[in-house]
């Protein structure tokens, strides 16, 4: 444990970038978390008087067209968008760790139909059957979290299926298998454990790609809708104002979104280097 | 050579057969009712009803899908409903815009993110590997249509540099007679200066979106993979040699480090492709990626269909293009095989 937070505390002073990251994720964290205490205003509520107000006042980042505060929205739309990217990656990992085991610890037909599967699935512009996905499933949030999820299986399953494939003839596992363990307990319980650290760094990778491919069919109208506050929509509906100047109605939420994702990347890369030193960069 | 380009070609064909049993599962056998896609906003069960039995979809699924398939050998992917046209001649029409746009922002990623990596790994730790790093990292964090709106703002709004962001030319501009259908080149090849400006400049902040969030895994890739080969034992005979620096880097390390960088466009094109549809959303830009949202938005299903179809299967090609790049660079690819 202490070698651990050495090891931590090592890599973020190589690293403030790390830290950094680290902070904001706490930060994103608790603002989902505790939402509705640190609205100022509700988010929904519209003010006709005091539309288009710039940042300042009693509206710290300026209100939109209908006069909703920015700031109260972002707040609310940052716990929809972690509850997005994180149900979407929780199902993801799921699955694809799931298929991953099978193919790799079974080989053969096994290996073949989830291989062929996986690489269908990446013959197709990921975002594009996303949409795809969204307009056959119908238009909601759920499926929203079920098309992301879907993209994103094929890394997974590749990931865990090369690193399953790399123990299943090591020592341990031959141990296990003649202490007479059945498979399954052999899969969960002793190859499963050792691919987590590895696919945590995905996790935190692919967190950021999730959100980013969420707010994306949320930009073109797909999944979340109006007038519920999300980082995409909001963006979308300031995209009018700032051709007449109103920066602050999609900047907001924009920059918000960046350093969301760009938090996740880099925590991925912390991680990377905290739990597999082997491919640093 | 024909004989690589054939054996890739032979490699592609189980993609085309894979992506188009999905196109066939996602539309006809997810639950949702393709029938009451087609039936618009307000339906009857009538209505439904009719347009089921008019699309076949009371046939049983294998017949359907051998109807899908025979439909589609003919080029036939349906019509729209709200303009009526033909969706293949629709798309056909609106690609050239799309492929621009998208060769576009690619060349503008490979034109920063290459030098950059070369010159991160020929001086690591300086401040342009700095520079590099920071744009690997950020650069795909920035979602292209964020990057789309901001450009907007900053040249548009604030400095009055671009032009109006809305399509491919001004409406008041005459197009130019149609050779590629790319406006830049078909301006350039009739010699009509004025339209080739008034078209790039069209172009600049659409493909400069693309190119920021498309860039990060090049240059990331190209440092990588240079450093591994200026560290290599062919670079150090090289320079023991005596042969001046840029030779080395640009004629030995280069020419090994750019396979994995042309490996990295694969994934590259599955971004690019995506981010264009939000791209074009943003630049109200005619491609096919704007016909779709118009067509999801309507719930117009013939359309979302056949855009699916068109972008997976050129995202294929690319892909196999790129294949038959990957050997023509490195005589040894395929050869073992």
């Amino acid at each position: 444990m202490r070698q651990a937070l050495a090891q931590w505390r090592y890599v973020i002073a190589e690293n403030p970038l790390t830290g950094f990251a680290f902070a904001l994720f706490t930060l994103f964290v608790t603002v989902a978390l505790f939402a509705p205490f640190l609205m100022p205003h509700s988010p929904l509520a519209t003010h006709a008087a005091d539309a288009l107000r710039p940042p300042g006042g009693a509206y710290l980042l300026g209100t939109d067209q209908l006069g909703r505060d920015i700031l109260s929205r972002l707040i609310a739309a940052t716990r929809l968008d972690l509850a997005i990217g994180a149900s979407a990656v929780a199902l993801a990992f799921v699955f694809g760790v799931g298929l991953g085991l099978i193919a790799g610890y079974y080989g053969g037909w096994a290996d073949r139909i989830i291989g062929r599967f996986t690489d269908t699935l990446m013959a197709f512009p990921l975002f594009v059957l996303a949409m795809a996905i969204v307009a056959a499933l119908g238009n909601t949030v759920t499926n929203i979290v079920l098309a992301t999820a879907i993209i994103n299986i094929p890394l997974y399953a590749r990931m865990a299926r090369v690193e399953t494939n790399i123990r299943r003839d090591a020592g341990y596992v031959a141990a296990a298998r003649l202490t007479g363990n059945s498979e399954a307990r052999i899969l969960l319980g002793h190859i499963l454990p050792n691919l987590l650290p590895i696919m945590a760094v995905q996790t935190s990778l692919t967190m950021g790609y999730a959100i980013l491919n969420a707010a994306g069919l949320s930009f073109i109208g797909l999944g979340v809708q109006p007038p519920t506050p999300e980082w995409g929509t909001m963006v979308s509906e300031g995209a009018s104002a700032i051709l007449s100047g109103q920066w602050w109605v999609a900047v907001f939420p924009g920059l918000t979104l960046l350093l969301a994702v760009f938090c996740f990347n880099i925590l991925g890369d912390g991680l990377r280097d905290v739990l597999d030193p082997r491919n640093r960069t | 050579m024909l004989r690589i380009i054939v054996s890739r070609l032979g490699t592609a064909i189980p993609s085309v057969i894979g992506v188009v049993i999905v196109t066939f599962l996602i539309t006809h056998a997810l639950p949702g009712d393709p029938a009451a896609y087609f039936a618009g906003p307000n339906p009857t069960l009538e209505s439904i009803a009719e347009i089921r039995q008019q699309l076949g979809l009371d046939r049983s699924w294998p017949l359907q899908f051998t109807s899908y398939v025979s439909d589609l050998v003919h080029g036939h992917l349906g019509s729209s409903l709200s303009t009526g046209q033909p969706v293949l001649q629709e798309l056909l029409s609106r690609l050239p815009a799309s492929m621009e746009l998208t060769l576009a922002g690619l060349t503008i990623a490979l034109a920063i993110a290459i030098p950059l990596g070369v010159m991160a790994a020929t001086r690591p730790g300086s401040w342009i590997d700095h520079l590099c790093r920071i744009l690997s990292t950020t650069g795909v964090s920035v979602p292209p249509f964020f990057t789309g709106l901001l450009l907007i703002y900053i040249f548009y709004y604030l400095l009055g540099w671009a032009p109006a962001p809305f399509g491919r030319l001004d409406i008041y501009a005459s197009t130019p007679p149609t050779i590629t259908g790319f406006y830049t080149i078909d301006a350039l090849l009739a010699g009509d200066g004025e339209t080739f400006r008034a078209a790039l400049g069209q172009l600049v902040l659409p493909a400069f979106s693309l190119g920021v969030f498309s860039l990060a895994p090049l240059a990331r890739m190209t440092r990588a993979s240079m450093l591994a080969a200026l560290s290599s034992d062919f670079v150090r005979t090289a320079k023991a040699n005596g042969l001046s620096s840029r030779t080395v880097v640009m004629k030995y390390a280069l020419r090994n480090a750019i396979l994995p960088v042309v490996t990295t466009l694969g994934m590259v094109f599955s971004f690019l492709l995506g981010a264009n549809v939000l791209v074009e959303k943003v630049f109200a830009w005619p491609g096919i990626g704007s016909y779709a949202i118009d067509a999801l938005i309507a719930s117009d299903y013939a359309p979302v269909q056949g855009f699916v179809l068109c972008m997976a299967i050129l995202y294929i090609a690319l892909n196999l293009v790129l294949d038959i790049i990957y050997s023509v660079l490195d005589p040894r690819f395929g050869l073992a095989a």
